[in-house]
């Protein structure tokens, strides 16, 4: 009997492997996504000025602490997404939300030029012009948008542009169970 | 008119590098330098560490790079400081840790079955010559009569 139970090791060998492979294949999954590290951490450090030309202040981390749930958005003037999602910013303001934002790696006139065009949904931008707190947050690319809690911890992350199904189906979700647990 | 343009653009793409990307002026420490970007993996690209990378944030990482060895920051440092932002995913050599003891010894681990199981295949005494051949006595008989069949 032992013996041949021994000769199954090959099948699940085989099916342990195969398995493996058909997840790869199938799951819904994006080999290139990077897990954030930030997650349920503190917001990193950083302190940015506001990019010239722009008539709402800066942004430190102090302001991410307090303030109640904030929405970090790291976009630029040069990104594309970033002007599709600009309406969803635009909502998520002035349906009361917190929204700040990262200007990354950007010059102040194309900045100027932008949120007179779009609008500015943003209560605070720090201007980011090297990129480094770009790295700070762990960012592979723009747009990126982190929601921030009361405490200043980074409670969940979206990269790429928050389209009208991602606000519906995740954003919301999370800024309403924030704000039921107080912010 | 096309040439022009064409070599606009280069010129561009070589200002755009020579601007970001300025070396150490300590030989040894720009060694070094390039020696770690060639560990870190660029978080844009598919599998490319930022030492051959194009892409920007590769070298604004480069520059972060040269910026903290210049600092006198260790080359573990360095990583660490990387690792907190982008996780394990940053680093092109996945480090020795509980979440990665299958991953670095797997392969020994299928050598060492493999191993063991030849092992028990030749230490298992295979059947005698003679016990192999030996025939019963019915066999005998079928051999004795085809014997005498023969003419």
């Amino acid at each position: 009997m032992g013996r041949r139970l021994l000769l199954l090791v090959p099948i699940a060998v085989f099916a342990a492997v195969g398995g493996f492979f058909l997840w790869g294949l199938l799951a819904d999954r994006d080999p290139s996504a990077i897990p954030s590290m930030l997650i349920d951490r503190p917001a990193p450090d950083f302190a940015l000025a506001p990019p010239p030309g722009v008539d709402v202040p800066g942004l430190t981390s102090e302001d991410l602490k307090g303030n109640g749930v904030t929405i970090v958005n790291i976009f630029a003037s040069w990104c594309l997404p970033c002007r599709i999602e600009h309406p969803v910013l635009e909502g998520l303001s002035s349906a009361g939300n917190r929204v700040v934002g990262i200007d990354y790696k950007d010059k102040p006139a194309d900045l100027q030029a932008y949120l007179r065009e779009l609008g500015n949904p943003y209560q605070r931008i720090g201007g980011d012009q090297n990129g480094r707190a770009g790295i700070d947050w762990g960012i592979s690319g723009v747009p990126e948008t982190f929601i921030v809690d009361g405490q200043g911890k980074v409670r969940y992350r979206h990269v790429g542009p928050i389209n009208p199904g991602d606000l519906e189906g995740r954003i919301q979700p999370v800024l309403d169970a924030l704000k039921r647990a107080g912010g | 008119m096309r040439r022009c343009l064409l070599a606009l653009c280069l010129l561009l793409l070589a200002a755009g590098t020579a601007v970001a990307e300025k070396p150490l002026a300590d030989p040894a420490l720009e060694t070094r330098a390039r020696a770690l970007f060639e560990e870190l993996r660029c978080v844009v690209c598919q599998n490319e560490s930022i030492a051959s990378s194009h892409a920007g944030i590769a070298a604004d990482m480069r520059t972060l790079v040269r910026e903290k060895l210049a600092d006198g920051e260790s080359e573990d440092e360095i990583k660490a400081f990387l690792v907190a932002r982008y996780g394990n995913y940053v680093l092109l050599k996945p480090p020795f840790e509980p979440m990665t003891w299958l991953l670095w010894l797997g392969p020994l681990l299928i050598l060492g079955a493999g191993a063991g199981v030849l092992l028990l295949r030749l230490r298992r005494p295979s059947p005698l010559p003679a016990e192999r051949s030996a025939l019963s006595a019915e066999e005998r008989e079928r051999l004795r009569i085809l014997l005498q069949e023969e003419p």
